[in-house]
């Protein structure tokens, strides 16, 4: 059996009759609550000193992706100079937390990077489905790692998940965690929208963080629900809790959907009144987000210089 | 919780509302002077800065406007029930168009926060008014028989605590099914009453179908004392009502009183706790507590209670209490110094008699009235802080061990307004719902409200229903 669980919580993975037994008894999630709490904190209004700052935090929070089939080194190699320096023309502009590509292109992303606080990230583990034996996800996994990746992106098997086989998908994440080893730090992806209840999204979070994640992230972006304030304010509820009972803090990654600047600020207010600014940081906190950057850089020029510039002023890559 | 995010100010405008510097009582469609020329001012808990000098209705004024609902009742109840429909869509339109200047005003006025009345009190106030519009042609199919006529005169007397939000609650059905009104608003808060006088204004209501007598107790008094009023409704504390009742004893006026409370909001071990703290929050904290039916009493159950606790007061250190205008403010001012005064002095009563009081690390403005939230513990029913309503942001927690322990502490109250349940479990909900003498019985939520769902209390709390199809019963004769 897996020693990952911190000591305190070591007996729960014994089994999969302790670790079902441990996951339904997790607090049950009132969805209109949950909801409303997130909506109400969409609500504060961040304005001048607080919204500059929110929009570097966030910017330097972001996982600048490229997932598409048609990647090539040449594409990757953009948008890495892209996250070193987002804003050319503004050289005070924070770089992001990441460049995250698949495997394959993990040297590419490397090179792109390399001298840089920006780390690479790398969805391994058959992503986006999950659908692959777990001697495969395992390569994929060495693989990224070999090649220097920072930081694995692993999907959760959501099938097992859902068929209550917890300790199947606990087993998995230990396993990825140990094909990382000191190396690269693990962001386990639950595909929130798959789980489709906010109960298995807390459960989720648990099993990730039983099993060693150090980030636990909603979604691939590649489904139809991805992020959503309810299901990140949960996410935080969890690595809270978490760290209260392990004393181990873990980071949260919202991912997909998440595209501009006044959205991304309504999720750092979420960050910022639930967990407070010991999360307010890149290393545990990240925006999982390809478009998101170019609004934020918009929204920075605006600040900057009082006027709104456009599209044309912001890189398309 | 002190952050390196901290939000820069962001104060709503308050140029969007123009406050002259004196008002008139508004007597048969006309802003007019009181009959002896006496005035009071007006001002704002959260500066102390005057916002205005109202006229102070004396007994003259209360006859000459109960005249004026008498003579506009004749042809106002026999307008068909499409026509007064009109004119009730029409008000809740324009208290809809004008809804941000109204929130403005009613946070200068109140001292309570604009997200709260921006996103509370306005919506509710719009949404009476177009409930109500529904019913006014249908009365026929209210269940109160075929043609149920309305009273007469209705003399209303309304509290501080939700100007605009009780006027709506007392108007709007009164209106819909034919009565006429003279309305007393809190010597505290007149402003948006005077303002809602001008909306019917607007809405081409007809002369003295609404009448807006701004003043003290001694006003209210002669409003519920005049011979010719029809119908009595208060809103108020627990004293003034059984006055009231007293006033109104063996005279044929209809009574409907909505007094104090002191809500049970239990916790049962298997509740949904992030949303459970969330509801105590909401519960207690909304309006800085100066709710009636605020969730006062925590009840939670000691296998979870320090666990609770924990969250529950880490919570309250994310509250930003200040400006009631900025619109990131969670908690703004007391409504008044009086008020203030007493919740200083329950409390200073909850630490004499033993139990233990915590607030988290929280500035409060150097003018105006304000109170930190607190939060008491090691607090048992024979405490005073357990019985009195406190009407503040005080919450006092106790425990229970069982579910019939948590209903036997809920109800051992001399009131019974309102109780919350949390717990995942739906039979639950069921069992002890039924048992909780208490009018409103939320389950995992607290302080929600809707025009369509009756309102009211049990023993101290008042008796008669506003709201929903209820709340018609009390402006008919049936």
């Amino acid at each position: 059996m897996s020693t990952a669980a911190p000591h305190a919580l070591a007996d729960v993975t014994a089994s999969d009759s302790t670790l079902r037994r441990f996951l339904h008894g997790l607090p049950g999630v009132d969805p209109v609550g949950l909801e409303a709490r997130a909506a109400s904190l969409g609500t504060r209004s961040i304005k001048t000193t607080a919204k500059a700052y929110a929009i570097d935090l966030a910017i330097s929070m972001v996982d600048l992706t490229t997932l598409e089939g048609a990647d090539t080194p040449g594409k990757v190699r953009s948008l890495g100079a892209k996250a070193v320096l987002p804003d050319p023309t503004d050289r005070t502009t924070p770089a992001t937390a990441a460049v995250c590509v698949y495997p394959d292109m993990v040297p590419a992303a490397k090179a792109a990077v390399a001298g840089s606080t920006v780390k690479v990230a790398s969805v391994a583990t058959a992503f986006p489905a999950g659908r692959a034996p777990l001697a495969v996800k395992l390569a994929d996994v060495r693989e990224a790692v070999s090649a220097g990746a920072d930081e694995i992106d692993m999907v959760i098997d959501r099938g097992a998940f859902l068929a209550g086989n917890y300790l199947k998908v606990h087993e998995e994440i230990t396993a990825v965690k140990e094909a990382c080893g000191s190396a690269a730090r693990l962001k386990v992806i639950f595909e929130t929208g798959e789980l489709s209840t906010y109960d298995n999204i807390r459960r989720a979070s648990w099993l990730g963080m039983l099993a060693g994640a150090d980030f636990i992230k909603t979604s691939t972006g590649k489904v139809a629900v991805n992020a959503t304030p309810a299901n990140t304010l949960l996410m935080l509820e969890a690595v809270r809790d978490f760290r209260a009972q392990t004393g181990v803090q873990v980071g949260v990654k919202p991912a997909g959907g998440i595209r501009t600047t006044k959205d991304a600020i309504k999720f750092l207010v979420l960050v910022n009144e639930t967990v407070g600014e010991d999360w307010l940081d890149n290393r545990w906190f990240r925006f999982g987000a390809s478009s998101l950057l170019n609004d934020l850089l918009m929204q920075r020029q605006k600040l900057a210089t009082g006027r709104y510039s456009g599209p044309d002023y912001v890189t398309v890559d | 919780m002190a952050s390196a995010f901290e939000y820069a100010p962001a104060p709503e405008s308050r140029a969007v509302v123009d406050i002259a510097p004196s008002y008139g009582l508004f007597i048969d469609g006309e802003f007019t002077e009181a009959a002896d020329g006496r005035v009071f001012k007006t001002v704002s808990p959260a500066s102390e800065e005057v916002l205005s000098e109202i006229a102070q209705a004396g007994e003259a004024d209360v006859d000459r406007a109960v005249k004026a609902a008498r003579k506009a009742f004749e042809k106002w109840s026999a307008l068909p029930g499409t026509e007064r429909a009109k004119y009730l869509f029409r008000i809740a339109r324009i208290v809809q168009e004008r809804s941000r200047e109204l929130a403005v005003l009613e946070t200068l006025d109140n001292g309570k926060p604009i997200k709260e009345t921006r996103d509370a009190d306005l919506p509710l106030v719009a949404a009476h008014f177009f409930y109500y519009a529904g019913w006014a042609d249908k009365l026929d199919h209210a269940g109160f028989g075929a043609n149920p006529r309305p009273l007469g005169v209705a003399g209303q007397v309304i509290p501080w605590n939700f100007p605009l939000l009780m006027l709506a609650w007392k108007i709007a059905p009164a209106l819909a099914t034919g009565n006429t009104v003279v309305l007393k608003p809190a010597e505290t808060t007149p402003l948006s009453a005077l303002f809602f006088a001008d909306i019917c204004r607007q809405a081409g209501l007809p002369k003295g179908v609404v009448n807006i007598l701004p003043g003290y107790g001694d006003t209210g008094a002669a409003l519920v004392a005049h011979p010719d009023v029809n119908k009595v409704a208060f809103t108020g504390s627990t004293a003034v009502g059984k006055q009231i009742a007293k006033t109104v004893a063996g005279t044929r006026k209809k009574l409907t009183l909505e007094l104090g409370g002191k809500g049970a909001n239990i916790v049962f071990d298997d509740a949904p706790i992030d949303q459970a703290v969330e509801g105590i929050v909401n519960g207690i904290f909304f309006n800085q507590g100066q709710v009636c039916c605020a969730g006062s009493r925590l009840l939670v159950q000691e296998s979870i209670q320090d666990e609770l606790l924990d969250s529950l007061k880490r919570r309250l250190s994310t509250l930003r209490l200040g400006d009631p205008l900025d619109k990131n403010t969670d908690i703004g001012a007391i409504n008044s110094e009086e008020q203030l005064t007493r919740i200083t002095s329950l409390v200073e009563r909850g630490e004499a008699e033993g139990a233990e009081r915590w607030s988290p690390a929280c500035e409060l403005p150097t003018s105006g009235y304000w109170f930190a939230p607190t939060l008491f513990t090691n607090v048992t029913q024979a405490h005073t802080i357990a019985r009195d309503e406190i009407f503040g942001p005080v919450l006092s927690v106790l425990s229970f061990r069982t579910p019939d322990e948590a209903v036997a502490k809920a109800n051992n109250t001399q009131y019974g307004l309102s109780a919350g349940i949390w717990t995942e479990k739906g039979s639950r909900i069921l069992a002890v719902a039924n048992k909780l003498r208490a009018g409103v019985v939320w389950s995992n939520t607290f302080n929600k409200f809707d025009p369509t769902s009756p309102f009211g209390g049990y023993k101290e709390s008042g008796f008669g229903r506003e709201g929903g199809r209820h709340g018609l019963e009390a402006y008919l004769d049936v």
